[in-house]
């Protein structure tokens, strides 16, 4: 193990070599052969996604690098816009029932714009003040978390509200029938879609520092930070993650259960499409 | 109380269809299954997209909101669905005043339940309490018009027969037109009126068979 620590001012952060790094990828190239000799059938998606991670990160490492050395606007937009489409692609993804044509997409990008992005820039100008307020060392991490939690709330939210409107659809037309509106008539789906979507960090907030150390409160004391500085940190994205992720499902099970009814209030199940 | 005109009605398998029922008329409908007889009830109760225009009285059902549409012109599915624990769940409004609590109770004698089947859960029903219960529970939102989809279609002949004289009932004092479905080519004859089909994708006028 290199033992070199660095010689910032305040705080000392063990460098890892690449040495450390191959050392930790045995053990991902263990496992693989693990799944060979037990027939598991996994090995090739160990292998595949480990190197993805591999790649990815070294990437956005440099490009990180460059966007703190240069701290522009449009860089770090462009950047931002990249984590949403990619966000929304994989909410779109994750649907077993989904909006046929633009809107499978667009429902879940935007509800997560709204929430993340509005949650993002309020904590960054008023919560924590940065300035600039775009300063990329808070912005791009912040908004990656946000947008990371948000996107399995809404993913959540959204497939449970349209895998169940399709399975009650005879209970939702004799609603329609017996005179409710479509709001009423979807209640009770669009209710249970907003909860599921919840459920996960309502379950992290509980569990925090009992069960485990969240993963960003632990990056900051392996950075050196005293422990109470991370707590604080942390206590102060899992607010934040919780308001973006409770208004992303809202807007989400909106559109989404707005867009299961046409003028007429008729429930167009047609609108949806199966995943393969 | 309201006539039911069908202005170019038209669905994915059926050709635009004009038909009007006058107030206290009854209307039969058969055809093959796959036909799209349940398509045009369902196009008639604006549950599906697809053009033309229905009328109750003279008020277009494109000037009224849908929720009050459904209400007048009830439709009755072949399948029911229950979405609330209680049978009485499912009917909020009539319970309000003692004078539709008494009528309610008296649609129920008519078939055979006793009034506490009310506090009955919906998963204790078999199919065929469920689709008299749903003739009981689309009366109570007292429709103008109404649309049967086989409401008698699982139903032993005693119950079926109750079912029957409840509609022509409600038909007689509501003076509400009542639009068919059936297969039963005797249920047709025993309750009267025009009788059509649908044939390769038009409605044409049932041609006499002779009165048993």
């Amino acid at each position: 193990m290199d033992m070199n620590a660095t010689t910032s001012p305040s705080i000392s952060l063990i460098e890892l070599s690449p040495w450390d790094l191959s050392l930790a990828s045995l053990l991902v190239l263990l496992l693989a052969g693990l799944s060979w000799r037990l027939r598991l059938g996994v090995e090739r998606r160990v292998l595949i996604a480990a190197v993805r991670s591999a790649v990815q990160l070294t990437l956005v490492g440099l490009v990180l690098k460059l966007l703190f050395a240069q701290t522009s606007l449009p860089l770090i937009g462009l950047m931002a816009l990249v984590m949403l489409s990619v966000a929304g692609f994989e909410v779109m993804q994750r649907q077993t029932r989904r909006f046929g044509g633009l809107w499978g997409y667009g429902i879940g990008a935007l509800s997560m714009f709204l929430s993340s992005f509005s949650v993002t820039l309020l904590a960054l100008t008023v919560v924590i003040g940065v300035d600039p307020w775009y300063q990329p060392q808070y912005l791009i991490p912040l908004l990656g978390m946000l947008l990371g939690n948000t996107m399995s709330g809404v993913a959540i939210a959204l497939d449970n509200l349209t895998r169940h409107a399709w399975d009650a659809r005879g209970q939702i037309e004799a609603r329609l029938l017996a005179g409710q509106d479509w709001e009423q008539a979807v209640e009770h789906i669009r209710r249970e879609a907003l909860r599921s979507g919840l459920i996960p960090i309502i379950n992290a907030m509980g569990t925090a520092g009992l069960v485990s150390l969240p993963g960003m409160m632990t990056g900051q004391i392996l950075a050196g930070s005293p422990p109470m500085e991370a707590a604080k940190y942390q206590l102060l994205i899992m607010f934040l993650i919780a308001a973006g992720t409770g208004l992303g499902s809202m807007a989400a099970v909106w559109m989404g259960s707005r867009r299961l009814f046409d003028e007429r209030q008729r429930l167009r199940l047609d609108r949806l499409t199966q995943a393969r | 109380m309201a006539s039911l005109r069908l202005d170019g009605l038209a669905h994915r398998t059926l050709a635009p269809v004009d038909l009007a029922l006058a107030a206290g008329e009854q209307v039969f409908v058969s055809g093959p299954s796959g036909s799209g007889k349940s398509l045009l009830l369902r196009a008639i109760a604006d549950l599906d997209p697809h053009q033309g225009e229905v009328w109750l009285g003279t008020e277009a059902r494109s000037q009224m909101a849908p929720p009050l549409w459904r209400r007048q012109v009830g439709l009755l599915p072949a399948e029911s669905f229950w979405w609330a624990e209680t049978v009485g769940a499912h009917l909020p409004l009539i319970q309000s005043s003692s004078a539709d609590a008494e009528r309610l109770s008296g649609w129920l004698a008519g078939l055979g339940f006793e009034p506490d089947v009310l506090d009955w859960s919906v998963t204790r029903l078999s199919t065929g309490e469920r689709q008299r219960l749903a003739l009981v529970r689309l009366l109570a939102q007292t429709p103008e018009a109404l649309l049967l989809d086989e409401a008698t279609a699982n139903l032993d002949p005693g119950n079926r027969d109750r079912v029957e004289t409840l509609v022509e009932a409600y038909r007689h004092e509501q003076a509400a037109a009542v639009l068919w479905v059936s297969h039963d080519p005797e249920q047709r004859q025993r309750l009267g009126g025009r009788r059509f089909i649908i044939r390769t994708g038009r409605l044409e006028l049932e041609p006499e068979t002779g009165w048993t």
